[in-house]
């Protein structure tokens, strides 16, 4: 056998892979959704917690929202690398000649599209719930749109770790849970800062920090536990 | 030129590793003792906080092991990882509950603390919270070695698992100082002038290389029970449960 040549080019791979998850997310779309239902139910679910109390929920707000994203967006991510391993994908990705880490990306990429994008476009609806301001629902969004994709890629280490595994939804949460601490602080944290009359360029900075952080580191670990997943 | 990996096989290992026991038992034990009588009788009473600050021979102590004990077991994860050595992996593998276990009495003890000098068992402070996590971090350890049943794959995935964590534990200080920088919330300052009684200095200093010692101690008890245990199957260990 002479050495393989890649077929396609890299970029054309990954296009390939994030189209490819992008179409299935469509096909199960009662999938997809109901991470973002889950999402809207956790947080509604709090009022009825804690009392009506506009002055206390406005307070509270940031927090919530910030909490139910991220346990929503664990509840999809165990799909993420699971079917693709039921069926084979998994292995023939990483018999491929490209670089897994990029593939990876690329399956990163197309799960945010379909979870982590949802939320932050229903966000500002539960902002309203809670009598955000309209320049704070922003600063949540804006939060949530850099947030977001971080926890898509930490997700994503917890999900190649835990790929196989019996009760792998639970443990999962349990590794990633603690890692997104700082997310979670900064996230929230912008909000907070923006109602409190401070600036909230520091923790938005932060967040985009973290967000290049995963971005450079966190695909490498994903194809890292993947070939232990896999060997 | 010193064979580093003379004692890299585990059945070197674990004779050597049955020999350096007693001596690290002795150790804690004698440098526990000191560290008690200059803790609880020399050191003088705090100023502000009473006789209740005394928890701090314990309490310090088995903070800082929580922290050193997961450095060192992500650098053993980490050897075992690049170099895929056995040994180290099971090194990992035996220091993870020693470290949640010193978690454990550093929030334990600081509960201990807190209640008589704040007024409360616990709060939201930067140090109390990461600590918190630092646990999260060991049970995420502990839990995804248990439920991986390949011992191999459960030792490299949980190794990633330490690394990943080691390059996240000081974002996550940082990230919950300036959380609760911001939150203002119990305004506890810890930050006082060092301004620390030698005989308080020295038992604090004495304490923490017992707790060193006993650390290592449990942790080579450990890990001969896990090398027993892996191989199971081989002649030497076979031999070695035979002759005990």
């Amino acid at each position: 056998m002479s050495t393989a040549v890649p077929q396609v080019s890299l970029l054309a791979a990954v296009r390939c892979i994030f189209v490819r998850d992008l179409r299935l997310a469509l096909r199960r779309r009662a999938d997809t959704l109901a991470a973002m239902i889950f999402f809207v139910m956790v947080v509604s679910l709090f009022p009825l917690g804690i009392g009506p109390e506009s002055a206390l929920l406005r307070t509270m707000a940031p927090g919530v929202v910030w909490v139910a994203a991220l346990l929503s967006s664990m509840l999809s991510l165990t799909r993420l690398f699971a079917d693709d391993h039921q069926d084979g994908t998994l292995e023939q990705l990483l018999l491929s000649a490209h670089p897994l880490a990029f593939l990876a990306l690329g399956k990163i990429a197309a799960h945010w599209m379909s979870s982590g994008l949802l939320l932050v476009l229903v966000a500002p609806l539960l902002a309203l719930q809670f009598d955000l301001s309209p320049s704070a629902c922003g600063v949540l969004v804006l939060s949530l749109l850099l947030g977001t994709p971080v926890l898509s890629l930490l997700g994503a280490i917890g999900a190649a770790l835990t790929v196989g595994l019996r009760g792998g939804s639970v443990l999962l949460s349990l590794l990633v849970l603690p890692l997104a601490v700082p997310v979670l602080v900064f996230g929230a944290g912008a909000v907070e800062a923006y109602n409190a009359g401070l600036g909230v360029s520091a923790h938005l900075s932060l967040l985009g920090a973290l967000l290049v952080l995963a971005l450079a580191a966190a695909p490498v670990v994903v194809a890292a536990a993947l070939r232990i997943a896999l060997e | 030129m010193i064979n580093w990996f003379h004692f890299a096989a585990v059945s070197r290992f674990y004779p050597l590793a049955g020999r350096l026991i007693p001596w690290f038992y002795g150790a804690a034990a004698l440098l526990g003792a000191l560290g008690l009588y200059l803790g609880l009788w020399l050191a003088p009473t705090d100023a502000q906080q009473g006789e209740a600050y005394r928890i701090i021979f314990v309490h310090v102590p088995a903070a800082w092991m929580s922290m050193v004990v997961y450095m060192a077991m992500a650098a053993w994860a980490g050897v075992g990882l690049v170099f895929n050595s056995r040994l180290s992996s099971m090194m990992a593998c035996a220091l993870a509950p020693t470290g949640a276990s010193m978690t454990f009495l550093a929030l334990w003890t600081g509960a201990l603390w807190g209640k008589p000098t704040w007024g409360a068992w616990w709060v939201w402070d930067a140090r109390l919270t990461s600590e918190l996590v630092l646990l999260f971090l060991y049970i995420g350890f502990m839990s995804l070695h248990a439920s991986i049943d390949d011992v191999r794959r459960a030792d490299r995935a949980a190794g990633l698992l330490a690394l990943v964590g080691v390059v996240n534990v000081p974002i996550i200080y940082f990230s919950v100082k300036w959380w609760n920088t911001l939150h203002q919330g119990a305004s506890v300052s810890f930050t006082k002038a060092p301004s620390m009684a030698t005989p308080m200095l020295m038992g604090m200093l004495v304490m923490a290389l017992a707790f060193w010692a006993y650390c290592i101690a449990v942790a080579l008890v450990r890990v001969r029970s896990i090398m027993l245990a892996r191989e199971q199957h081989t002649a030497w260990a076979r031999e070695t449960v035979r002759s005990a």
